[in-house]
């Protein structure tokens, strides 16, 4: 122990610690502040790096999420719009087929009572023809049956047979 | 890497224009001369005194001629006056057998048994003391002047502050360019981080380590690096010296007590979670373990340096010793072995000061959370 306070030396002991107190503040302004500063900036931007893309990775999620949804939503809308579309055109189609199907039937019933009425037209015609054909024979046959007396007499006798008859 | 090698040179360039000095004749005995005995003092001695300050810086020595190659340092006396000379003043020469050196009327002379200056007359006589103790009994002692000397190990403290000081702020310039280390900054950053986050965090706290890092990374390089010094073959000692360490130890001690909050001096002078007579009797016991703790820093860190140092002199000394090539092989392996050692020594001695300087201002920074424990 007495040559320890005996090797100590004041002068080294006064030198080293006025050089430590300057190394301390020089190394404080020009070293540590701006060294620790710089490390701890850095950790904290790479901190918010990192919530950063945290945060974008989950906004990127909803994002997907909300394009799927609406993909979805456009899909079901797409589908309902097909099937509503199919409908109105089998819709627009029945209805034309029964339109057509009425309107030809109208043009049938119109043709039939048309040929109907064309037909009791001639049909009429002809029977007045047809009487007036038989007068005109049957004029020309009482004429000609006339001219002779027995033949009137025995035309008269057979019509008078069937006005009796009836 | 480049810029480190810069201010290396740097560094080198600082020291000034090596000069050649013919030191005191008396080591020309000659070597074939000594028996085993006085060969093995004079390693002893030899390995003793490179652990110890100069006053000036030896690179190196050629015995048989009694020639010493390195360069002076500037003494510094204060001596009822300011007494200002080159370390070259001491040396003996023609004329001035003794080494005396002369400033302003006064006489020093370095002591060759611990290399400290005293005052003596111009005969090389030191200068005796003699006053009366408390017990009326005569004490003689020798007079020494206050020596503020730039010794051999202020100088290479110095040296390694410049060095800290221009390695850190290109560090620190490192990042002006973008927030990724380069250069140096990629070897140091993770060193400064370890003691921000293995050091400083866990045993201050997240909260209050902020203020101590500039201590504890100052505290840690200088010891390292100096540590390194000595490992050089300049022979330097700086943290085997007991006055540095000292000096190292009361910074902490101060630093703790002045920045201490009201849990640390509780701690001390009414111990919680105790009965009262041992609360009373805890507050010597705290008081010494306050003084205890950085007096283990300062002897840890001195002993261990210094054990260092002997040890490797011892066996450098040892491979000189011996005549068998065999041997001096061998020793020499085991040299290179220690020396190897001694590098990680000279890391974990750092570490081991900067965390308990770390541990104790855990202490007395801490606010409650140390409460609960109990």
């Amino acid at each position: 122990m007495d040559k320890l306070l005996e090797q100590f030396s004041f002068g080294l002991f006064f030198w080293q610690a006025l050089l430590f107190i300057g190394l301390l503040l020089l190394l404080r302004k020009f070293a540590w502040k701006p060294i620790l500063g710089a490390v701890n900036e850095r950790e904290e931007k790479i901190s918010e790096s990192l919530d950063l893309a945290e945060k974008t990775k989950q906004e990127m999620q909803a994002l997907q999420t909300q394009n799927e949804n609406l993909l979805k939503e456009a899909r079901a809308e797409r589908d309902s719009m097909i099937k509503d579309a199919k409908e109105i055109a089998s819709k627009m189609v029945e209805d034309a087929k029964g339109k057509a199907k009425e309107e030809a039937e109208k043009v049938m019933v119109s043709a039939h009572e048309s040929i109907n009425s064309e037909k009791a037209a001639a049909i009429s015609e002809l029977k007045t023809q047809v009487a007036a054909f038989s007068i005109e024979i049957a004029e020309r046959l009482v004429r000609s049956e006339l001219s002779a007396a027995d033949k009137q007499k025995a035309l008269a006798d057979k019509l008078a047979e069937d006005i009796n008859l009836n | 890497m480049n810029k480190l090698w810069k201010i290396l040179l740097v560094a080198v360039a600082l020291i000034p224009a090596v000069s050649f000095a013919k030191h005191s004749t008396e080591g020309e005995a000659h070597k074939a001369e000594l028996t085993k005995e006085e060969h093995r003092k004079l390693n002893t001695e030899y390995v003793k005194h490179h652990t110890l300050d100069s006053h000036d810086f030896g690179l190196f020595t050629n015995e048989e001629t009694g020639t010493h190659i390195g360069f002076p340092l500037p003494v510094i006396l204060w001596d009822d006056g300011l007494h200002v000379f080159m370390s070259s003043a001491f040396h003996a020469e023609e004329g001035n057998e003794h080494g005396v050196a002369e400033s302003k009327g006064n006489y020093y002379l370095i002591g060759h048994h611990d290399g400290k200056i005293y005052s003596c007359d111009e005969h090389g006589t030191i200068l005796e003391d003699v006053s009366e103790d408390a017990d009326g009994k005569e004490v003689v002692s020798e007079i020494k002047p206050l020596d503020l000397s730039i010794t051999k190990n202020v100088f290479s403290t110095l040296l390694i502050c410049l060095l800290m000081f221009f390695l850190f702020r290109s560090v620190a310039k490192s990042y002006k360019t973008g927030l990724a280390p380069t250069g140096v900054a990629k070897f140091f950053e993770p060193i400064i981080l370890f003691i921000r986050d293995d050091i400083a965090i866990p045993n201050i706290g997240e909260k209050a380590h902020k203020k101590y890092m500039v201590y504890l990374l100052t505290v840690f390089f200088f010891i390292w690096f100096l540590n390194l010094a000595g490992m050089t073959p300049l022979g330097i000692n700086v943290t085997g010296n007991i006055a540095v360490t000292a000096g190292l130890a009361i910074f902490t001690f101060l630093i703790t007590n002045f920045s201490a909050k009201k849990d640390y001096w509780m701690h001390i002078f009414w111990m919680p979670g105790v009965p009262v007579p041992m609360k009373i009797m805890l507050i010597p016991i705290e008081l010494v373990g306050m003084i205890v703790k950085p007096f283990a820093l300062m002897i840890r860190l001195y002993a261990n340096m210094l054990a260092g140092h002997i040890v490797l002199g011892s066996l450098i000394a040892v491979v000189v010793y011996f005549d068998s090539y065999l041997a001096k092989g061998a020793f020499v392996g085991l040299t290179f072995f220690m020396n190897i050692i001694e590098l990680l020594v000279a890391a974990l001695q750092a570490y081991i000061f900067t965390m308990l300087t770390a541990l104790y201002f855990g202490s007395a920074a801490a606010e409650h959370a140390h409460e609960e424990a109990h």
